[in-house]
């Protein structure tokens, strides 16, 4: 044991580091459960606000669910928003701070179910603002109850049977939706399973922050997202489930890249 | 230097709150005080002083985006009637859960349900008790009259700041579409981001600076033992505002045998029903709460030894005249009339009610 640790301190020397936390990420320890990609997400979040310089300028939105905490472990400024409302806090603080960086991040239940009506309209108004979406096919927090966006057949406490279409509908595929929305600019979905796709959905997350400081509209990435709890699944099972069940119903990519539309595209003639 | 002009209760709601440097009023159409915005929008303040008006998609989104300005100690306000305040009622929890100031007018119609839209004062329970979830109260005033729509705007802003609460300005449609003689303030300037940083520094969501701690603005705590102490602090904060924030008119009561309590509109017509009653021999005085929370409770005890009665006029099914039974605490007798759905009682009326009720019965 003894020997093991001595071993370990001789590799711990900035000279061997390959990789470091941002600062912007602070020492908390995270409630998530493990194999949980909100934790992931978090650090991307972290690592390009540092890279981009932007603590100082940057005021985060958390929502009601997992999440929740958010605030706990990125070291900015943050307003905790009620069930499904990030979007309407974030265009708030946004309106009267045009020029800092504003983003929310909010579950599926939150941003596609109670708060659907919120999340629309602000994309629809083409707030220059970031939203991130983590869709994990259920309602994490409160104990794994069915999502909009749950699977059709997967069991959730309420769906023991399974989602079913005649009763429940259909896995809601918003992002879909807001991407034919004239005020997003960029809409695109990730995912965090391999170190490949965290490396993308960085990328996609930095390139969100920077058409916000373009004004361009929305920007809005989902990343697509395991809950081992909710899933009762191991962590390595439940990346094997999202890709088999999820990334069919999900499929990743950029769903739209340019700008907030035209406004004379929709002007009355006269 | 005071400008006077003949308004709408509802326009100067509108003026008051860019003249006072108001930040921002996000707000969503609903009879009867849709003039608010109208007003707003025709003003384009935002070319002016900079403040920001935006028509939101539903009343749950105005008071979530003014949570997310007054969150960055912006002077932010929204404007509502009797449904779309219980929209905003989660929001309003909210708000008073994290400490932030704002100002919320409710120009309230009859209810329950979609109701009418003809004036009602039936959401006195509602502004006074809280209206959302939890234990918590807004700083709520009754403006009677055109001039004191404008005058609660400024005062709203100051309140809300000095107690960093949410301010409620309970009216009625009747003050809301009457117009009259308003002396308006001059344009102030919005605040600076230094003097924001001054009054507010301490909590707003501003972008953190690396020497700083980050800012959160939350109502969320986990551990009770912490959780308690929230609630004790917010209670002691409303307990300051009890000793300190006090306001009523007491008209004729010094000899008065009779006195009628009544706020908003229905205290208008209760000064005249005082006119008619001493002219037939009758001393009858009238207190007109200003502020609803705190309620004006210490007077009403102590003309509860001196009077035959107190009755309670207000255009609802009789919610106020509980406070004032608790104020009274059984030393005199104190009842209610009252005229719902729209109806407004002629001074005559509430008269002849105070005979029926009081001096006969
Ligand atoms: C108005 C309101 N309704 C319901 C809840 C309870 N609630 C808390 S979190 C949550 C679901 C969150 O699920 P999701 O947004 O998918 O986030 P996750 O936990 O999965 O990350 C619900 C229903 C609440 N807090 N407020
Ligand atoms: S319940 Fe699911 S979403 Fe919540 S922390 Fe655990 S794994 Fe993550
Ligand atoms: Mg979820």
């Amino acid at each position: 044991m003894s020997v093991l640790a001595d071993r370990i301190k001789e590799i711990i020397k900035p000279e061997n580091l390959v990789y470091a936390k941002s600062p912007v990420l602070n020492d908390d320890i995270m409630h998530y459960c493990p194999g949980c990609s909100h934790g992931v997400v978090h650090r991307l979040i972290a690592e390009v606000i540092d890279e981009m310089g932007i603590q100082d300028q940057t005021i985060g939105v958390s929502p009601v669910g997992c999440s929740v905490f958010a605030y706990k472990y990125i070291d900015i400024d943050w307003q905790e928003a009620a069930h499904g409302r990030a979007p309407a806090v974030a265009t708030g603080i946004k309106r009267v701070l045009p020029d800092k960086y504003v983003f929310s991040y909010q579950g599926d239940g939150d941003l596609a179910a109670i708060g659907t009506a919120e999340t629309f309209h602000a994309v629809n108004r083409g707030e220059n603002i970031v939203m991130i979406f983590i869709n994990n096919a259920i309602y994490g927090m409160t104990g794994g109850q069915m999502a909009p966006t749950t699977l059709v057949g997967q069991i959730t406490s309420t769906t023991p049977y399974g989602r079913n279409v005649d009763l429940n509908g259909y896995p809601l595929k918003i992002t879909e939706l807001l991407a034919q929305l004239p005020g997003a600019a960029y809409v695109t979905r990730q995912s965090v399973q391999n170190p490949a796709a965290v490396r993308k959905a960085k990328k996609a997350i930095r390139k969100a922050f920077e058409v916000q400081a373009l004004k361009k509209g929305t920007a809005f990435v989902e990343v697509v997202s395991t809950c081992s709890s909710g899933w009762k699944l191991n962590p390595v099972d439940s990346n094997k489930w999202m890709e088999e069940n999820m990334f069919p119903q999900y499929p990743l990519g950029d769903l739209k890249d340019s700008s907030r539309a035209d406004a004379d595209l929709y002007r009355i003639k006269g | 230097m005071g400008e006077l002009r003949l308004m709408k209760g509802n326009e100067v709601i509108a003026i008051a709150a860019i003249r006072c440097g108001g930040d921002a009023y996000f707000g969503y159409p609903i009879t009867p005080q849709s003039e608010v915005m109208e007003t707003l929008m025709a003003e384009r303040p935002w070319e002016d002083t900079g403040m920001v008006v935006l028509q939101a998609e539903s009343e749950i989104a105005s008071i979530n985006m003014v949570y997310g300005a007054a969150g960055c100690g912006k002077r932010v306000m929204t404007s509502s009637s009797s449904p779309g305040i219980s929209l905003m009622a989660e929001g309003i929890s909210y708000m008073a859960g994290s400490e932030l100031p704002c100002v919320i007018v409710n120009v309230q119609r009859g209810g329950p349900g979609l109701g009418t839209i003809q004036p009602s004062q039936a959401d006195y329970n509602q502004a006074t008790k809280g209206g959302g979830h939890g234990d918590y109260s807004l700083l709520v005033l009754a403006p009677a009259s055109v001039q004191e729509m404008h005058d609660f705007v400024v005062l709203g802003f100051e309140l809300a700041f000095k107690y960093r609460n949410p301010v409620m300005i309970l009216a009625d449609g009747v003050i809301g579409q009457l117009m009259e003689k308003v002396k308006l303030i001059d344009q102030r300037p919005r605040w600076t981001n230094e003097q924001i940083a001054e009054i507010s520094g301490s909590w707003i969501t501003v972008g953190k600076s690396k020497n700083r701690k980050k800012h959160v603005i939350t109502s969320l705590e986990m551990d009770s033992s912490i959780m308690e102490g929230n609630n004790l602090r917010l209670q002691e904060k409303y307990n300051r505002m009890k000793a300190e924030e006090v306001r009523f008119e007491a008209i004729e009561c010094d000899d008065a045998e009779y006195i009628l309590v009544a706020f908003g509109s229905a205290a208008r017509i209760c000064q005249k029903t005082v006119q008619i009653a001493r002219k037939k021999g009758v001393k009858v005085g009238l207190i007109r709460p200003i502020t609803l929370f705190p309620f004006p409770e210490k007077i009403i005890s102590e003309y509860a030894t001196k009077v035959k009665g107190f009755l309670s006029v207000e255009f609802n099914a009789g919610q106020m005249v509980n406070d004032i039974r608790l104020a009274v605490n059984g030393k005199t007798r104190v009842e209610y009339f009252g005229r719902m759905g729209g109806i407004i009682p002629p001074p005559d009326e509430v008269e002849v009610a105070l005979h029926q009720k009081l001096i006969k019965g």
